[in-house]
């Protein structure tokens, strides 16, 4: 069931330039899956659409938002502080299925502003072998510090500061990492490339779609993906991504 | 205190509905809304056959509202029937079906569809482009648009309601040209077409290039062609555009509407509806308002 509330803010903060952190108080945290994502109602009513924020942790009844400042919404919501109230409906869509990874190497993949719903999945997945591969632009690692507790982590940098010089499927192919399964989410160059590596290496991989969203609920249809098969909503190859997604196996998606 | 209003023999709980394409089948939103409080369902336009819909990106934000473009994606007029009307039947509310089409004869074959369907009256979206005549909309030509009446008044089995379009010089006009051809309601106003350009990318934010405009930005224009259409004609109104709440509610009530629809506020808040509903209540018993049917058109 997803919940639809007036939540507390329990701590705000710039986690690095332009990356913003938001802890607040929900029932939602209680319900989320990995992968799962949260609607944020901003308060400017000029501004009258919600953002689609993916859920970076969940612990309890706190959630912990990572996001960039992207527009208007996201800038808003950059100003609150602890104890302001802020709206928020969750938790929404599927959800990484980490069931998959059971018995199997996977390795866990994020890049850019794809790296924070990553970090609950490397929290709770239970598998042979986990790594995570994360992608940034340059030494500004946000959230590097909590991977390290939970998975080996490897590093890719688009200017080389750290780590391989390149993007995330440089770095795999460089140290050599094996899997069986990956779980992905970040800009779509990125999940393209990992659909093509996947087909190549025959490896099933989950990728996190993002697509503008109005309702969030699966009403409005605009958030919709080509599908490779009949859509269980309007049965012509549109999957919702925040119904049926945000999570497609990357062999079920034409991206 | 009554809240009760009634449409071509139709009679609703009160005069809440939803805007078709804001709420799906209503699926979507039970999570969230006891759809037996409403006065009726408008469900999403369906079509003789699934349609696609347009590429992404479909939907944007514009100041103080959206553009979409969705493209009437829908599963088409079967799985609709079989899947969207029974799920509608569970609850105590009225159902409107919004009906699109390309051709006449697909917005006839889907009405003829629905006559042996327990459905409670056909909305149709005459916004869809008429792909035998340039393309311009059915909405946008007085003739086209009584013709198009005419002959789904020859099938129908429940009473229709035209759906116009605002994107016109004088609505009104428009207005009278679905009296004069048997339609039982009018609704509007669509969305007003719009554009947005991502100044960064040079080229349009939609796929479509246009979409069109929904959200509180519009209901002035939408409370304006309401009381030019209630000035113009006897049958009932519909009225919708930028409804958040019970005070946006009845200034449509007001300008002549016997019932009202709540579109994208239902994504700005899934309560909407329901608030509005109670916001009427209240407005009624604070002033002294014993039947809504005293506001319906009261101001001259």
């Amino acid at each position: 069931m997803k919940i639809y509330e007036k939540a507390k803010v329990t701590k705000a903060l710039e986690l690095s330039k332009g990356i913003f952190e938001l802890r607040i108080k929900t029932d939602i945290a209680k319900e989320a899956k990995p992968g799962q994502f949260v609607m944020v109602y901003p308060k400017d009513k000029s501004t009258i659409l919600p953002r689609p924020i993916s859920i970076c942790e969940a612990e309890g009844d706190l959630l912990r938002l990572v996001y960039r400042v992207a527009g208007k919404g996201t800038k808003e919501f950059s100003l609150y502080k602890e104890n302001d109230e802020v709206t928020v409906m969750g938790p929404i869509g599927n959800g990484f299925p980490i069931e998959k990874a059971v018995g199997k190497k996977a390795v866990l993949i994020g890049g850019g502003i794809g790296v924070p719903p990553i970090l609950q999945l490397s929290k709770e997945i239970k598998a042979k072998e986990v790594t995570t591969v994360l992608g940034y632009r340059n030494n500004d690692l946000f959230l590097k510090d909590d991977f390290d507790k939970y998975s080996k982590t490897v590093i890719a940098t688009e200017d080389g500061s750290v780590g391989t010089k390149g993007n995330v499927l440089t770095a795999i192919k460089e140290q050599g990492i094996e899997c069986d399964v990956i779980f992905a989410c970040g800009p779509m160059p990125m999940l393209r490339a990992i659909k093509q590596y996947a087909k190549e290496k025959n490896i099933e991989a989950y990728i996190s779609l993002e697509e503008r969203m109005a309702c969030g609920v699966g009403a409005c249809l605009g958030c919709v993906c080509k599908t490779v098969n009949k859509d269980e909503h309007s049965h012509v190859n549109n999957a919702r991504v925040c119904t049926e997604g945000p999570v497609f196996l990357a062999s079920e998606v034409d991206i | 205190m009554n809240t009760k209003v009634s449409i071509a023999g139709v009679e609703f709980k009160n005069p809440v509905t939803v805007a078709s394409g804001t709420f799906g089948s209503g699926m979507e939103y039970s999570e969230f809304v006891d759809l037996s409080k409403l006065g009726a369902v408008t469900t999403k336009g369906v079509a003789l056959t699934p349609w696609t819909g347009n590429n992404t990106i479909r939907v944007c934000e514009v100041y103080g509202g959206m553009l979409n473009a969705i493209g009437l994606q829908n599963p088409g007029i079967e799985v609709f029937c079989e899947r969207d009307i029974p799920f509608l039947k569970k609850y105590d509310t009225k159902i409107i079906v919004n009906v699109c089409g390309k051709t006449v004869e697909e917005y006839v074959g889907v009405v003829e569809r629905l006559s042996s369907e327990p459905v409670d009256m056909l909305e149709i979206n005459v916004s869809c482009p008429n792909v035998k005549e340039g393309a311009i909309a059915f909405g946008q030509d007085a003739k086209a648009l009584e013709n198009i009446t005419r002959e789904i008044k020859k099938v129908a089995k429940q009473p229709v309601i035209m759906k116009l379009s605002p994107n016109v010089t004088r609505i009104a006009d428009m207005a009278k040209a679905a009296e004069a051809a048997g339609a039982d309601a009018i609704s509007l106003i669509n969305t007003i077409t719009g554009m947005k350009i991502d100044i960064n990318r040079r080229t349009f934010v939609l796929a479509n290039k246009t979409g069109g405009m929904s959200g509180p930005a519009i209901k002035p224009v939408a409370v304006r062609m309401v009381y030019e259409c209630a000035n113009a004609v006897i049958i009932p109104i519909i009225g919708m555009g930028g409804i958040s709440n019970a005070e946006d509610a009845l200034e449509f009530i007001m300008a002549g509407a016997t019932m009202v629809s709540v579109g994208a506020a239902n994504f700005v808040n899934p309560y909407t509806t329901l608030e509005v509903i109670d916001g009427i209540k209240d407005y009624m018993q604070r002033n002294n308002v014993n039947d809504i049917k005293e506001l319906i058109g009261c101001v001259k």
